[in-house]
């Protein structure tokens, strides 16, 4: 029978297997980050070093300032220094503050070329998922794994099963991979794929740019799945070539050759198939603390009649949490901040597409953009995409991972609701007392400047 | 990590959906260090107000659970970031069992590589081990019997995959089980390396 993509990635790094299933993995690449102080603590005091120093990158976002602060907390920087510290006293490279390099490790990493199809990738972040969107196999991993990995270079890893989602027909105007992976959520829940990994397959997932597709893998995790990937094909191989840490000239003629057979076979089984039609899809928001509390924006907040019996109390919470009136309709819903950027939506096509909804008008309250990388924050400025923003009154940044986890002290203010291009709407996520709003950044910049949820289609200016 | 083998204690019910590593550890206490503990940041935000009082009707502030050490908790529980410092709190607050009908995969792997023994159990079962009317739920845990009993004696078996029961038995550490294998790693990893010689490509500087 023939094997899925995810079959053929992970048999080729397995070096030893239980009978229940459990295999030792070989790592190709582990990226480590600033919040992984505790990952190497726990290799010191089993004694060990770094193995593979060589196949091991670091990358500061979390911790690392996005602006001048006079109240930064220093225990903040503090972290980013850590990571320095135990990057060089491993002989890792890393990539720190000051570094043109450096970035969100889900965004920066591929943009290195430091994500490779047919690869096993990973890093202690949820969002490792990311990856998968060049036809690697990656995922996140805990603290204890990280330490194991960062010793020995492998992972002990229970086989996961395989689900294929199929995207048919194209998706419309405005209409982005962000509400395409919000609608996927909501229609296989929030652990949906738990126990999975996830393909994306068929002609909307074709048409994607790069960019989108790392946006679709990214919130693979948010559905529960181990990890998320498509195969690697054209869009793949041109967005890698010359990238500085992917292999050069002859060699990477190579590498594609090898990296074509990497697709799921014609007879190859998948666990569970589930399929959408990209047509039947909306701008799409969240409303409640859990990505699958995602609707098209021409919806209303659910109302107590369509909640079951054994959800009212949590229901009940979220909506006292979030400050919603029951059957509301979301575009009625006012926005006290907006945040463009994570390693969802800050790479420049996701600029490029808040640039010009900014250009439409100003923001009403406070807006930042956080640019995902150095790479796309100088890149985003040779087009003039600060200037757009600057004009609009959004906030241009420094890159990192900043308000979409407010570890670095960006926050939203308690009781304050944030339109969000971020992957989570936990309670608190974004500070204590924040309400976040996750969507595109098309629909983040069309709330800056009408001030509530909006339906970008319907703006003056978007329509064709 | 901590050794496991049975373990009885009073078991407390958080029956919420989606309770992710966000609510078990907001994400601004995670630069403490390991040793500093993280028992007073357990659900942090779910347990204190904004000025620190305890939360009236959250189970945890209810002084008759105090003392719990088995967690029933809903769909879904620990879904979302890796944060292993969800799995140190609720260890350093004093939770050696998680019960639930399904957790975020990667807490569940965080979970047992630290000794807290998490049971993915059906609802049903679920529910019976919650509703025991009046006094608190005493629950013993015994691993090497996997099954949970309730204080009327009944029994609810559950699954371990057979490595990670001994493993937790045992309270072995798995770098040390792993570098038994260097011999066989090393092999693969030279004949990996020339099948597929851009994974080695040298960092550009
Ligand atoms: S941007 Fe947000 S989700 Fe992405 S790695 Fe940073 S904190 Fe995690």
């Amino acid at each position: 029978m023939g094997r899925t993509l995810f079959d053929k990635i992970w048999e080729s790094h397995v070096i030893s297997e239980r009978d229940n299933g459990t295999a030792l993995l070989f790592i190709d690449r582990h990226l480590v980050h600033d919040a992984t102080a505790q990952a190497f603590d726990q290799l010191k005091s089993e004694g060990q070093k770094v193995r593979r120093p060589d196949l091991t990158f670091g990358m500061a976002d979390h911790y690392i300032a996005t602006h001048d602060d006079p109240d930064r907390d220093p225990v903040h920087d503090a972290m980013v220094t850590t990571l320095a510290e135990n990057a060089r006293e491993q002989g890792i490279t890393s990539f720190g503050a000051n570094d043109e390099r450096q970035g969100i490790v889900h965004v920066a990493g591929p943009e290195l070329g430091l994500t490779l199809p047919g690869t096993l990738l990973v890093c202690g972040d949820s969002h490792t998922s990311t990856h998968g969107a060049l036809g690697a196999l990656a995922f996140g991993i805990g603290a204890s794994e990280v330490a194991h990995v960062l010793a020995t270079q492998t992972l002990w890893q229970q086989r996961p099963k395989t689900m294929r989602i199929r995207i048919d027909g194209e998706l419309g105007v405005h209409v982005t991979a962000k509400d395409l992976i919000l609608t996927i959520i909501r229609t296989i829940g929030a652990n949906g794929g738990a126990g999975y990994v996830i393909e994306y397959a068929g002609e909307a997932i074709d048409n994607l740019s790069m960019e989108s597709r790392l946006t679709l893998c990214n919130m693979s995790i948010e559905a529960g799945a181990r990890g998320g990937m498509i195969a690697p094909d054209e869009t793949t191989f041109a967005y890698l070539k010359g990238k500085p840490f992917a292999p050069q000239g002859e060699l990477f003629e190579r590498a594609v050759e090898a990296w074509r057979g990497l697709k799921s076979d014609d007879d190859a089984h998948h666990d569970k198939e589930v399929a959408i039609d990209a047509r039947s899809i909306a701008p799409t928001v969240t409303w409640g603390n859990s990505p699958e509390t995602a609707l098209p924006i021409t919806g209303h907040i659910p109302d107590l009649g369509d909640i079951e019996t054994s959800k009212m109390e949590q229901y009940q919470a979220t909506i006292e949490y979030m400050g919603l009136e029951p059957g509301a309709k979301l575009t009625s819903l006012k926005v006290d901040r907006v945040f463009i950027g994570s390693c969802t939506n800050s790479r420049l096509e996701d600029l490029r597409e808040a640039a010009k909804i900014a250009k439409l008008g100003r923001a009403k309250v406070p807006t930042i953009v956080v640019p995902g990388s150095q790479q796309v924050r100088q890149q985003a400025e040779k087009e003039g995409l600060h200037e757009i923003f600057h004009q609009a009154g959004f906030e241009w940044r420094e890159p990192g991972c900043s308000m979409c986890v407010a570890m670095n002290g960006d926050s939203v203010p308690s009781g304050a609701r944030c339109a969000s291009t971020s992957n989570r709407n936990f309670a608190g996520r974004q500070g204590p007392g924040s309400r976040t709003h996750l969507m595109s950044p098309a629909m983040a910049a069309a709330a800056a400047i009408t001030g509530h949820l909006t339906d970008v289609r319907e703006l003056e200016g978007t329509k064709c | 990590m901590l050794a496991f083998t049975t373990h009885r204690g009073q078991a407390l019910s958080l029956p919420w959906e989606n309770i992710d590593t966000d609510q078990i550890i907001p994400a601004r206490y995670l630069h403490r260090p390991r040793e500093a503990g993280y028992e007073d940041q357990l659900f942090h935000d779910l347990r204190f107000t904004p000025d620190g009082k305890p939360k009236v009707g959250f189970p945890l502030n209810d002084p008759t659970q105090a003392e719990s050490t088995i967690l029933i908790a809903g769909r879904n529980f620990g879904c979302g970031s890796s944060r292993e410092h969800a799995v140190w709190a609720l260890l350093d607050y004093g939770f050696r069992v998680v019960i639930a009908p399904d957790f975020g995969d990667i807490f569940f792997n965080n979970s047992l590589k630290n000794g807290l023994l998490v049971i993915r159990l059906d609802e049903q079962s679920i529910q019976s081990l919650m509703h025991e009317e009046g006094q608190p739920q005493i629950l013993t845990v015994d691993l090497p019997q996997q099954s949970i009993i309730n204080s009327s004696d009944l029994r609810f078996p559950f699954e371990i995959d057979a490595y990670r029961k001994e493993a937790l038995l045992k309270g072995e550490s798995e770098i040390q089980m792993t570098y038994r294998l260097l011999d066989k790693i090393k092999q693969f990893e030279t004949h990996h390396i020339n099948a597929n010689p851009w994974v080695a490509t040298p960092p550009a500087s």
